[in-house]
């Protein structure tokens, strides 16, 4: 009866609860069993961010965070100034390097914030 | 070195595998991260269902400290000796292997009580693992809970991993993290144990899939939360030698799968299992 209950009020049965936990822990499992992939990880982030803005290599940090129903990363990387030609190199990008192969360029992925504050600002990792 | 003398022939079965030194029998381990999964009662059935079968089987307990598995098989009385007087060299190897009662093909090498874990010496316990392959078609060591030197023990001179796992969120984060582990020279499979096909189809337990999506392991079977294992395990007789429960079946199914029969894949504890839709519209609401 109460199952009855729970169903027409549109609560989720407990086992899709589980399976959500279950996801969410191992993720994060995973990832602190992996520290050599995450300094892999944040070196090149920042060599990826570098091309744009300088950035403070010694007080960058990186860290997991379950956020709901999602596993965030928070990278936290002080910006120290901007690249005066990162305008210029973002412009001439796309003749470098032509999109992948059969891909329409509208759905290239596209990176956010690198000119706003970068700082404490989460971006969701799968 | 004890463990390296031949048998003597005291006119007991389960030498076959001594007539023929050139055949390895395969070394299992039993392990699950997590405890109170039924990796013993896993161990002793699995020992069982396979010495059925006609092969010899040794069951080994890893758990020193905690000796659990004579229980299961209702020897308790009959042992004498244990693990750490063969590697220790006290007695030879064929004063403590015990007779099963039920199985003559089946033998079980008991944990030490008195004892712990970090008493055993990893090599000794490699090379006594590997002097059963010997004489034995299977050698089955039942693993203690945890990841640490027990563990490493236990897995020491195994060369395949059956790793047990109940539709829990703790218990399938262990098992995960044990896979991890044991890295893949020990071909993992999966049992998963404690299975509530009535929980699954009303969505208050993890089904077998959802289970498998995240470990992605061989399945070797699945095993019902059914009283009669509890009642087994009471009398000391392991379930899979009757003839009369489906729980029965399905170890013996395992015991067929690990000696490499094409047995149908098992179908409790799954939404989409056809009998238990089957059942569903049979009015099974319970």
């Amino acid at each position: 009866m109460i199952e009855l209950f729970n169903r027409l009020f549109g609560r989720r049965p407990s086992s899709a609860t589980a399976k959500e936990r279950l996801r969410l822990v191992l993720m994060s499992d995973h990832l602190s069993l992996a520290p050599e992939m995450i300094e892999a990880m944040k070196r090149d982030l920042v060599d990826v961010i570098s091309k744009y803005v300088e950035v403070d290599r010694s007080k960058i940090e990186v860290s997991f965070e379950q956020q709901d129903a999602a596993l965030a990363m928070l990278a936290n990387i002080p910006i120290l100034s901007v690249n005066r030609d990162a305008g210029d190199r973002a412009a001439s990008r796309p003749s470098e390097r032509p999109p992948a192969h059969g891909r329409p360029p509208s759905k290239r992925r596209r990176k956010k914030g690198s000119a706003g504050p970068a700082a404490g600002k989460p971006a969701a990792a799968t | 070195m004890h463990v390296l003398q031949q048998p003597q022939d005291d006119g007991e079965p389960a030498r076959d595998a001594a007539a023929a030194p050139s055949r390895m029998g395969r070394a299992f381990v039993i392990t699950s991260g997590k405890g109170g999964v039924g990796k013993t009662t896993t161990a002793a059935n699995l020992g069982t269902a396979l010495a059925r079968r006609g092969a010899s089987v040794v069951l080994v307990d890893a758990d020193v400290g905690l000796r659990n598995l004579d229980i299961v098989l209702g020897l308790e009385s009959r042992v004498k000796y244990h693990v750490l007087d063969v590697l220790e060299e006290r007695v030879s190897l064929d004063d403590a292997l015990v007779p099963d009662k039920n199985s003559p093909t089946l033998r079980l090498l008991a944990a030490a009580q008195s004892r712990e874990k970090d008493e055993v010496d990893t090599e000794k316990m490699r090379a006594l693992v590997q002097s059963l392959r010997e004489r034995f078609d299977y050698v089955i060591v039942d693993c203690p809970a945890g990841i640490e030197m027990g563990f490493r023990n236990a897995v020491a001179g195994a060369d395949e991993a059956i790793v047990i796992c109940t539709p829990e969120v703790s218990a399938v984060r262990d098992v995960d993290r044990v896979v991890g582990l044991l890295g893949n020279r020990f071909r993992p499979q999966l049992v998963i144990n404690r299975m509530r096909p009535q929980l699954v189809k009303k969505g208050k337990m993890l089904s077998v899939d959802d289970v498998n999506a995240i470990l992605r392991l061989p399945l070797l079977g699945v095993i019902a939360d059914e009283p009669d294992v509890i009642v087994a395990t009471n009398r000391g007789e392991p379930l899979a030698l009757r003839d009369d429960s489906p729980t029965a079946a399905a170890y013996r199914a395992i015991a067929a799968r690990i000696a490499g029969e094409d047995v149908p894949a098992p179908t409790v504890g799954n939404k989409a299992s056809f009998f238990e839709k089957l059942g569903a519209m049979l009015g099974g609401r319970r």
